[in-house]
């Protein structure tokens, strides 16, 4: 059987927006998150990110693609079994031919930034949810890329972490970096500019965020 | 991605499931270990046989009567009795053979000897003067038969270390003493320096006599069991071949060489045979020891495949993040490279170690070439990379959000 997860989406994002996109559980938000960050490919539609078309990348190109363009904190945060905070947010910087001194001094500024400072050495599974979740935030952060996106990225933290995490992802955005981001809590959402509703696949409302909360 | 990083990261993911690992190992420790301990043993017998059968005298050709299907029907003009002193002499003094260098005919024949109360049952040879250097035999003390001695039919003797042994228990201070062959007095004259071999190539275990006296006086016969040939130089030995068999061919009045009642081989037709034969033995053995080392690589495409299902999260999240195909193939194959380079190392140390264990109780001589041993290492990687390619292949080819996906 045929699951419809997205259909009639039409939507543009611009450089330099913050974008919170809401909706039920199962309505699809993930799904236009993997289009959206070149994970995934419509099965019919076109999408265009920084001008060029993704169908027609190759998998090398797209994974170059996701590598400097693109960070992505996963809903299931995949960090790497077995390997420390360290090495899982060094990783997308060894496929991008960063020496290695350099890995380990970005990867422990991230890890500061989030938090972790002094979990730096623990490995994956000797973390909590939410610890796993900031390693996940700073491994997205680390290749300094020019769209962040992020699925349900403060759903297992504390209100007061999350806020912190709002705040880093604001500051990135003042800076110009585009950033999206699928939340269910509305709290968190009103730190965007930009609010998107999906339902059953389809976008319900686009709408400006007037009253931005500012940290 | 530095290989070096590669190697650490494959190192702790196959030190996760050490058991598995090792088993997966132990196919090509067992695989490349039999490869090196035959392809050795294998090699070690037959450099033996070969060192041997040259021992037995240089540039050498023998002629021996019978036709040449042998193990057939032998010719049936006078079957062994068809070599006569005579063909020696005309091959020696005919104008038309340039080729050979010295003729040594010979009659051997089994014969009981005894000395005080000692007895043996050995091979009794009638020789020339010239067979000593012909057959490359050196005397460990006295003389050897002489041309004076052949002339006048005289009974002397020359033994070879062996009969030493078994006659007056290794004592070879016997030069002048008596011993009794077939029922006549002979009078010991030298004894030849060891040889070595055994079985039928053993030339240790027999007693040198003027050649008219074993025909004339032990066995009463005028034929000769063999001649043997020295050619000038190793490049003329099938001109040798060639003049002598058609001298003898018109001798005996035969016109077709098919239809020979003799035999000519040289050391190298003799060298062929063993050669050939120890050689298929060898490479069954290698054979089968190769399909052991098929059936690990087998174990190890296997292992990995395993291993590339289970971690296919790992192999989306590293593509998700941004690892291009390349990388991901190097990383099995690293993986599946060090599984085999591993058993490849570790087999080596066995099949060397078996190996040697067989030369010390055959008392053998333990030589392991080099190259079969680069070979091994060449061969335990080369599978690593053959057997680990579909598995690397099949892991880099996964859509990242559909591996992610996989429970
Ligand atoms: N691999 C898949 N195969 C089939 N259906 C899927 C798959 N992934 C998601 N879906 C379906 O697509 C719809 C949207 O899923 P998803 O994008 O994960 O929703 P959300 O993130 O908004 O909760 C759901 O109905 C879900 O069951
Ligand atoms: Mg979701």
């Amino acid at each position: 059987m045929e699951t419809v997860a997205l259909s009639d989406i039409s939507l543009t994002i611009y450089k330099g927006e913050f974008v919170a996109i809401m909706g039920p559980s199962g309505s699809g938000k993930s799904t236009l998150m993997h289009i959206l960050g070149a994970l995934d490919q419509p099965t019919s539609g076109k999408y265009i990110l920084d001008g060029e078309t993704v169908e027609k990348l190759t998998e090398d190109e797209l994974a170059d693609i996701r590598n400097r363009k693109i960070g992505f904190v996963f809903q299931a945060y995949n960090l790497l079994p077995r390997t420390t905070a360290l090495d899982n947010v060094m990783l997308p910087m060894s496929y991008a031919g960063v020496s290695d001194q350099e890995q380990k001094d970005r990867a422990l500024r991230f890890l500061e930034l989030v938090g972790l400072q002094d979990r730096v050495h623990h490995s994956s599974n000797q973390l909590s949810g939410g610890q796993q979740q900031r390693v996940a935030i700073a491994r997205a952060l680390v290749m300094d890329p020019a769209i962040l996106l992020a699925d349900e990225a403060t759903g297992n933290i504390s209100s007061a972490q999350a806020d912190e995490i709002m705040g880093i992802f604001q500051k990135l955005n003042d800076k110009g970096h585009t950033i999206i981001m699928i939340t269910h809590e509305p709290d968190i959402a009103h730190f965007a500019k930009r609010i998107i509703y999906i339902k059953d696949g389809k976008i319900g409302e686009d709408i400006l965020n007037k009253e931005q909360k500012k940290i | 991605m530095n290989i070096f990083k590669l190697i650490i990261t494959s190192y702790r993911n196959l030190a996760v499931n050490k058991l598995r690992t090792g088993l997966a190992v132990l196919g090509i420790i067992i695989g490349i270990g039999s490869v090196i301990a035959l392809v050795s043993l294998g090699q070690a017998s037959q450099q033996a046989v070969q060192s041997q059968i040259q021992s037995l005298g240089s540039n050498l050709l023998t002629v021996s009567p019978g036709s040449q299907t042998s193990g057939g029907v032998r010719g049936a003009a006078g079957g062994r009795t068809t070599l006569t002193y005579d063909d020696a002499k005309a091959i020696e003094s005919s104008s038309k053979i340039t080729t050979v260098k010295q003729v040594s005919p010979v009659y051997s024949s089994r014969g009981q000897v005894i000395a005080g109360k000692s007895n043996t049952n050995t091979q009794i040879y009638g020789v020339t003067a010239n067979y000593a250097s012909v057959r490359q035999i050196t005397l460990a003390s006295g003389s050897f038969i002489t041309a004076r001695d052949v002339a006048s039919n005289t009974k002397v003797a020359v033994l070879g270390p062996t009969v030493v042994d078994d006659l007056f228990d290794g004592n070879t201070n016997i030069i002048g003493q008596e011993i009794r062959i077939s029922g006549q007095s002979f009078k010991i004259i030298g004894i030849t320096s060891s040889k070595g071999g055994s079985g039928m190539t053993n030339q240790d275990d027999m007693i040198f006599v003027p050649l008219s006296t074993a025909q004339k006086q032990l066995f009463g016969v005028k034929y000769l069991s063999s001649i043997y040939l020295e050619a000038k130089s190793s490049d003329v030995m099938i001109r040798a071949q060639n003049q002598v068999g058609y001298l003898l061919l018109s001798r005996h009045k035969i016109s077709s060489p098919a239809s020979a009642d003799f035999t000519i081989m040289s050391q190298q037709d003799i060298l062929n045979t063993v050669s050939q034969v120890s050689g298929t033995f060898t490479a069954l053995l290698s054979g089968v020891a190769a399909i052991s080392l098929l059936v690990g690589g087998i174990g190890i495409m296997n292992i990995m495949l395993v291993t590339v299902t289970e971690r296919t999260r790992e192999i989306g999240l590293r593509k998700a993040l941004g690892a291009k195909k390349k990388v991901i193939i190097m990383q099995f194959l690293i993986e599946s490279v060090i599984l085999t380079f591993t058993g490849g190392l570790i087999g080596i140390i066995f099949g060397v170690g078996g190996f040697y264990v067989y030369t010390k109780i055959a008392s053998s001589t333990f030589v392991i070439s080099l190259s079969s041993v680069f070979l091994a290492f060449a061969v335990s990687t080369g599978i690593g990379i053959i057997f680990g390619w579909y598995p690397a292949r099949k892991a880099a080819s996964l859509q990242p959000i559909e591996a992610l996906r996989y429970e």
